[in-house]
């Protein structure tokens, strides 16, 4: 009895520790933090699965074989998630009001089918939609992380008054609209059926609960109840937020049961223990009830229709060049010691090829590895990083300088992805490789557009690849502009981030479909 | 008991409190904080040769009134002037033996003649003087009528028929396109208003005509020469003159002149000097600990300010030494150390060379944030970037070392959030693109865009270490 108080709550503690952890990376409370803790994303069951990381995939099926899905109680943070709404439906609603159901094999199986095929040929909006431990971090980054920056801001102003020198000032601003919406609707749908009735989702649609169910079932400690002791007073069965045990049977469900512990407990009679199966006399049966009541499906989340910013690229290179010099001038003409220029917001260019960061190969590549968890999105310490709104590459990391660029030095991004979709790269490394290359746009540019020297993108490109060279403007003026080496360009976007012309740069960055290194 | 007894009782307890009370004075501080007496001194001043004016030594500058709020005008531009306190402070300025008011049509956006002549009215007009300029800085004021009409509008803001300094704003600087005498020729000789400003002051509308130099020697040299020849009569002429740019000017800036060159020049004609920037822009008030500890040991009550001031002063051929004091306690002080003056002696003068020469080896940029290079039209806060760099400099907070040292580290830190609290990421050296529109405008001829690289390399350099 006492042992099974002392499972469960180790069950908590360690689901805590972890569900803890993850959040805190997905807020970006630090880099050190995620030099340090930065593994336990890495093992995530899906994300190892797409790095392809045997050792974590070997340790992870052993975990399951030993204890059954215990992954889904303490690792998985959606899981531990949903436990807490469940939690809540509990203290709200009644106690033991969960009820025994059978298992939805067609179902599982089929939406596993689906995962895997679209895994496989890239398609995004699917792999990303249904991994758990992305849909927890796609949460986290688009709905808490604003509220987290919002504290650390107040803390940075009570900072700058008290000169701690501690906390930052964080730019709070809205990556993708989509992907807003699709994180508040995973967890609003999630909330409600775990509120409701549970681990719907995992024992239903989600594809590494059903994966891992494989393994489960063949599991070596499992929750045995032993019918010579039942009293039939099915406190079990209704604690059980996996719906797998059914008490008149004397029967778990090992493919669905997650090894929370919540019905332990509940068993006054000594006839519940989780032990080794070999111990036990009554074999557990492995497949559930056909009795059927109905359960909710878990609708997935709608598809957003990408919304679309794009201005044509016509747009873009004539008449929407509006420089700030010429407002300004006006100012200087009378006025002469003081003020501001006002200084005009950048818009994102249309990019013909998607940027995405050193690491990560190629596009074809990013989208097919990576589960848009958002955890690249959080570490970018210079806002290059952005969930993506086009539907093929839909919540994927693509890049854009508007806010800062790609620093040289700065690997980040490859080294917390944990899906390997960006492969690590050292900075020696990340200087040969060119995700893309510069383009100039001649109406944008400051010396034609207004006659004033500028030459910055040439003096800060860190590779040296842009020299200023004599070129005459249609009116006849011979002015200066820069020449593009793109065997040299790597694409870190700093020329696109310090070019003054607003709102459009006159010289911006077009991604290389298959990274050159 | 009667009157008499109580008189002799008390008197008697008196005395011997009293004894008991000296007995005891051995050891006791007896000096009340916060009581020390405003200087009895008077003002020291001085007399003008062409027209008997008696001037204040100490001149207020107008230029840098404070603003409802924090600040002066230079730094919250959009933020109205408190004009209260600016009256309160022109009143004190007065109560105190100031006379001289200087300012000009584009000081603090131009607010600042407004400002000046609402204070200065409640005061008869004949107990001070009026110091304005002709500011027609950019080529759409040199059309003949435009320069003319900003005299006149100088005249109605400061709610006066005559003004007594009539200043050529700043000779000796060049504008887009054009170098320094080219600008000078637009500004005041083709469009015939020099000599328009010359009938102004036979009608007595103008008392004093003189000019402001900064920049190109060659002007100021020209001018003296016309002088010379008795084609224009310069009645005082306003210069750069502090204890760094005595000697030190043209190396901290070849393009610079050395004071004392400028002094020489107008002493040697009688010709009145009116100082400014006698603390360059408040960089002089400011020390590091080393250079102050050596102010400290020559007299311990004064400030650096006091120091910088006494110096400007001292010269015989100085007329006035302006200041633009936003805060009243500066204002206090400065009317305090003028009253009356104390010449610098021969030893405190070898001093402050010497931390001249110790305040120059700093490098730090030489702006005084005048913000004459504002608005830079990419929206660049030049003078929040200088000013920061330098604070960092004199306070002797630039990291450097070894990168992995941690105490390198905590400074790197610390400099790179304050750069970021000091100045808005978008407005930070680095988005400087060397457009050289600033270049013209720089009263001390810094190189905006090279320093602007040159602080870009350093905070790249931290950045990345």
């Amino acid at each position: 009895m006492k042992t099974n108080h002392l499972l469960r709550t180790v069950r908590i503690v360690l689901a805590t520790f972890f569900y803890l952890t993850v959040t805190l990376l997905f807020l970006g409370i630090g880099w050190q933090f995620n030099l340090w803790m930065g593994w336990v994303a890495k093992v995530q069951f899906l994300p190892a699965l797409m790095a392809l990381d045997f050792a974590v995939l070997a340790g992870l099926i052993v975990l399951t074989l030993i204890f059954g899905r215990l992954y889904c109680s303490v690792i998985c943070p959606l899981g531990v998630m949903q436990d807490i709404f469940g939690w809540l439906g509990k203290k709200q609603k009644k106690k033991n009001r969960y009820s025994h159901s059978a298992e939805k094999r067609w179902l599982r199986y089929s939406v596993l089918a689906v995962f895997v095929v679209c895994l496989i040929i890239g398609f995004a909006p699917v792999t990303t939609l249904l991994a758990p431990y992305s849909a927890y971090g796609r949460i986290v980054n688009s709905l808490f992380r604003p509220l987290y920056d919002l504290l650390n801001n107040a803390l940075a102003a009570l900072d700058a008054r008290y000169e701690w020198f501690v906390f930052t000032d964080a730019e709070i601003w809205m990556r993708s609209v989509t992907t807003f919406v699709t994180a508040l609707l995973t967890l609003v749908v999630l909330a409600v059926l775990a509120w409701r009735n549970g681990r719907t989702y995992c024992n239903t649609v989600c594809p590494v609960g059903t994966i891992l169910s494989f393994f489960a079932r063949f599991s070596l400690l499992r929750v045995q109840l032993d019918k010579s002791k039942c009293k039939n007073c099915s406190l079990c069965e209704k604690n059980c937020k996996a719906a797998a045990i059914d008490y008149k049977a004397g029967t778990v469900d090992y493919s669905r049961c997650i090894a929370c512990g919540d019905c332990l407990p509940q068993c006054r009679h000594d006839a519940l223990h989780y032990r080794p199966a070999a111990m036990h006399p009554t074999r557990a049966k492995l497949f559930g009830d056909p009795a059927v009541p109905k359960r909710p499906q878990t609708a997935s989340a709608e598809r957003e229709a990408a919304d679309s910013p794009d201005l044509s690229r016509r747009a873009m290179l004539t008449g929407a060049a509006v420089v700030v010099g010429t407002a300004a001038m006006a100012q200087t003409k009378i006025k002469v010691d003081g003020g501001l220029a006002d200084i005009e917001d950048k818009k994102v260019p249309q990019r013909k090829t998607p940027l995405t960061p050193p690491g990560s190969l190629s596009a074809r590549n990013m989208q097919r590895h990576c589960t848009a968890c958002q955890l690249c999105v959080s570490a970018c310490p210079n806002n290059v990083l952005r969930p993506s709104s086009d539907p093929l590459r839909f919540m994927q990391p693509e890049m854009s300088f508007e806010r800062g660029y790609c620093r040289p030095e700065c690997t980040r991004c490859s080294e917390v992805c944990p899906t390997a979709a960006i492969q690590p790269v050292s900075p020696e490394d990340k200087t040969a490789i060119r995700v893309g290359h510069a383009v100039w746009i001649a109406d944008n540019c400051i010396p034609v557009a207004n006659g004033d020297h500028c030459g910055a993108c040439a003096r800060k490109c860190p590779a040296d690849a842009i020299q200023m060279v004599d070129y005459t403007t249609a009116d006849g003026r011979t002015v200066q502009v820069p020449a593009v080496d793109a065997e040299r360009c790597t694409g870190c976007g700093k020329c696109e981030n310090l070019c003054p012309a607003r709102p459009f740069s006159a010289i911006y960055v077009e991604g290389y479909a298959v990274h050159v290194v | 008991m009667d009157r008499r007894d109580f008189i002799k009782h008390t008197t008697a307890a008196i005395a011997g409190t009293s004894v008991l009370l000296s007995a005891c004075k051995k050891g006791k501080s007896t000096v009340i904080p916060g009581d020390a007496s405003e200087s009895e001194g008077k003002m020291t001043m001085r007399r003008n040769p062409n027209t008997g004016d008696v001037v204040s030594l100490l001149g207020y500058g107008m230029m840098r009134l404070p603003v409802v709020g924090q600040g002066s005008a230079r730094e919250t531009p959009n933020a109205p002037i408190d004009q209260e306190l600016v009256n309160e402070q022109v009143d004190y300025a007065l109560a105190h033996g100031v006379n001289y008011f200087d300012t000009s049509p584009v000081y603090c956006q131009g607010r600042s003649e407004e400002a000046t002549g609402i204070a200065l009215a409640r005061h008869p007009r004949n107990t001070y003087f009026i110091a304005t300029k002709l500011s027609n800085f950019s080529p759409e004021a040199w059309p003949r009528h435009e320069s003319m009409a900003m005299f006149e509008r100088s005249l109605k803001y400061l709610q006066t028929d005559y003004v007594d300094y009539l200043l050529l704003h700043s000779i000796g600087g060049g504008s887009r396109g054009k170098d320094a005498l080219e600008t000078f020729n637009g500004r005041y000789m083709d469009n015939g208003i020099l000599d328009w400003l010359v009938e102004q002051k036979q009608k007595g509308r103008i008392r004093n005509l003189g000019f402001s130099y900064h920049g190109d020697i060659s002007i100021f040299d020209m001018l003296l020469r016309w002088h010379d020849e008795g084609k224009y009569h310069w009645d005082f002429v306003q210069i750069q003159l502090n204890y760094l740019d005595w000697h030190y000017a043209k190396r901290n800036n070849p393009r610079n002149t050395d004071a004392s060159y400028l002094y020489a020049e107008l002493h040697k004609r009688g010709i009145p000097a009116v100082i400014m920037e006698p603390l360059l822009g408040g960089r002089l008030a400011k020390q590091p600990a080393h250079i102050l500890r050596e102010m400290k040991r020559m007299d311990i009550n004064a400030t650096p300010a006091e120091w910088a001031f006494r110096y400007a002063g001292t010269p015989e051929g100085v007329l006035t030494v302006l200041s633009g004091m936003t805060y009243t306690e500066h204002l206090a002080e400065n009317c305090r150390t003028y009253s009356p003056l104390r010449p610098i002696t021969p030893e405190e003068d070898a001093m402050l060379m010497r931390l001249a020469d110790a305040i120059c080896s700093l490098n730090a940029v030489p702006c005084t944030a005048c913000n004459y290079c504002m608005p830079c039209p990419y929206g660049i806060n030049i003078p929040a970037v200088f000013s920061y760099y330098n604070t960092c400099l004199a306070e002797g907070i630039i990291p450097s070392g070894n990168t992995s040292d941690s105490a390198f580290r905590k400074a790197r830190k610390r400099w790179l959030i304050g750069y970021d609290r000091q100045v808005e990421r978008l407005r930070q050296a680095d988005h400087c693109i060397g457009c050289d529109h600033c270049l013209p405008h720089c009263p001390q001829r810094i190189h905006i865009p090279e320093e602007m690289q040159r602080i870009d390399d350093f905070v790249e350099q931290l950045k990345q270490s």
